[in-house]
């Protein structure tokens, strides 16, 4: 008997994003992230009787923006519909939320990886309207399960969000958070949000399953609800493979349901049953007549994207090596990478330094190419760095503060900061090198923060095995 | 197609409306009434019409992103139920 194929990771994300618009998707209440609660909210997005929604222009010109750059096909005539499910966080007892026909039907996201391009495909992009924020108070866990009751804060209530549909393409952790990240930089450049996680301006929800390879089909999926940390989407896509690949060997039924990730079990735990929860009795919204986006219109957004961050992930592995490519990409620093190299900085140093050194303004990058160049003290680097955030920078102010490179001047001191901490000295030669960094802290005070860290680091080293 | 009564118990269990024994009954001959007229149109072929989401022929009613006033928060707050704060009151978890 030959041992059946492997099991196969299958994963797709739904991806929801805050847009940056000024004012809410239904009606014209500023957005303000973090103002004092119930001050940003009218008779529209607290639902009293009689009051009627008008969508937002710029929102659905940024759906179609970003539409446009997943390669989607661009609807002529989309329809708003209500989703129904009664919740605190929503007044009118629906959701407005678009259903059989989204501003963005399907696209592709071309995600390169060091083996050449992975195409995942995009199944819709559409335009909804974000729940008011509830904070669940009394109980003992701080979670909806036990509290006394809710305070509900309609601030946010009504802000538009834009839903990303992937296809269930990913096939590994790995895979889905590369993904999300480009995804998330191709949003922050359209500017059509800021996508932080930490502010809640972008959230996934998880669809996981497994599957033999070379199985057709899929098999019931889990699905893993408004996961806001890169790190727990990760480990809860591993979790949802171990628990789900267990379930199956061991011949056990896995039902199509929501869960939850607990992160100090690292186990995810059944949340409702699908089948009781979706009956969302979807119909065309009656308030809202039919959005036909005019051809002008779209061929001016088409003339707004521009090339995309997975090109240019293309366009420096070639340069830096893939991963460093990909990082300086995705974090939004390859600006500055790209500034100092063509000072003639070399493309490594430059990506180096852009990865771990802050913003500063382009009109500094002759100037910081020297700075780098010149193998100043740390202190010097970091007041450089540090102004050239802030306003033009001259050169001449920092480039007298060489770092101490001298061996012979180096060697004294390093000579008597290991005679002064003999202990430390015989835990680095008994194998803990981590020790290092403090000798190379005691070397940085005695000299005032001028010594090179380079030779220091050498100097140490041979001086420490020596004994 | 005809509604029974447990489509009838399940849709109001959605609606969150609790009948009594002689409203389901009238319910159920009523919606059924509704669902027998509509269903009248099903006797043309319609194979080449679209759906109708709208009664009206207008398209693109939509607002420019300008903010205008809010309600102030005492307004917003009039009609809340219980109040903590400047935050509206309700009961655990909601209706989910």
């Amino acid at each position: 008997m030959t041992a059946p194929p492997e099991w196969e990771l299958v994963v797709g994300l739904e991806v929801h994003v805050h847009l940056k618009t000024r004012t809410k998707m239904f009606c014209r209440c500023a957005l303000e992230y973090g103002a004092a609660e119930n001050t940003h909210t009218c008779p529209v997005c607290l639902a009293h009787p009689g009051a009627l929604p008008v969508p937002n222009a710029r929102a659905i010109e940024m759906t179609i923006l970003l539409g446009l750059a997943l390669d989607c096909e661009i609807a002529e005539r989309a329809v708003f519909a209500r989703k129904n499910y009664f919740y605190p966080d929503l007044p009118k007892g629906y959701q407005i939320s678009q259903y059989e026909a989204p501003l963005c039907g399907p696209g592709r996201f071309l995600l390169p990886t060091e083996e050449g391009d992975r195409e995942i495909g995009i199944v819709r992009a559409h335009l909804e309207e974000d729940a008011a924020k509830t904070v669940h108070a009394g109980g003992t866990t701080g979670r909806s399960v036990g509290a006394d009751y809710s305070l509900v804060d309609f601030n946010r209530g009504g802000t538009p969000l834009l839903e990303i549909v992937s296809a269930p393409d990913l096939r590994s952790a790995d895979e889905a958070m590369s993904y999300l990240r480009l995804l998330r930089q191709t949003i922050r450049e359209l500017d059509v949000s800021d996508a932080d996680m930490e502010k809640g301006t972008l959230r996934a929800d998880v669809n996981v399953s497994v599957r033999r390879a070379g199985e057709e089909g899929f098999r019931p999926r889990w699905e893993i609800k408004n996961m806001n940390s890169f790190r727990f989407i990760g480990r809860a896509i591993d979790a949802a493979f171990r628990q789900q690949v267990a379930a199956h060997e061991a011949g056990e039924e896995v039902a199509q349901s929501t869960y939850d990730y607990d992160d100090t079990t690292d186990r995810l735990t059944v949340h409702r049953s699908k089948e009781e929860a979706d009956d969302y009795r979807y119909f065309p919204e009656p308030d809202l007549v039919p959005v036909e986006p005019p051809a002008e219109l779209v061929e001016r957004l088409r003339g707004q994207v521009r090339e995309q961050p997975g090109d240019r992930i293309r366009r420096l592995a070639g340069k830096l090596g893939f991963a460093s490519a990909e990082e300086l990409v995705v974090t939004g620093n390859e600006w500055k990478a790209e500034a100092l190299a063509a000072e003639g900085l070399e493309w490594k140093t430059a990506a180096a330094v852009a990865m771990n050194r802050g913003d500063f303004l382009p009109e500094n990058a002759p100037a910081l190419a020297r700075i780098v160049d010149a193998n100043l003290t740390r202190e010097a680097l970091d007041e450089a760095f540090a102004a050239a955030a802030d306003g033009p920078i001259d050169p001449e102010d920092y480039l007298l503060r060489t770092a101490l490179g001298d061996e012979d001047a180096l060697a004294p001191v390093i000579e008597a900061v290991i005679a002064a901490h003999p202990e430390q000295a015989e835990t680095y030669r008994g194998g803990k090198e981590g020790v290092l960094g403090f000798f190379v802290g005691q070397v940085m005070r005695e000299t005032q923060g001028k010594a090179d860290p380079k030779v220091v680091n050498q100097l140490l080293r041979e001086k420490l095995q020596r004994g | 197609m005809a509604i029974d009564r447990e489509q009838l118990l399940h849709v109001a269990h959605l609606a969150r409306l609790e009948l009594r024994e002689e409203e389901i009954q009238r319910l159920e001959g009523q919606l059924n009434d509704i669902l027998d007229a509509v269903s009248k149109v099903s006797e043309l072929d319609l194979s080449d019409v679209p759906p109708t989401s709208h009664p009206l022929e207008v398209v693109n009613v939509l607002g420019d992103d300008e903010p205008r006033p809010c309600l102030p928060v005492e307004e917003a707050l009039a009609n809340a139920p219980e109040r903590e704060g400047d935050f509206f009151r309700v009961p655990p978890g909601g209706g989910g």
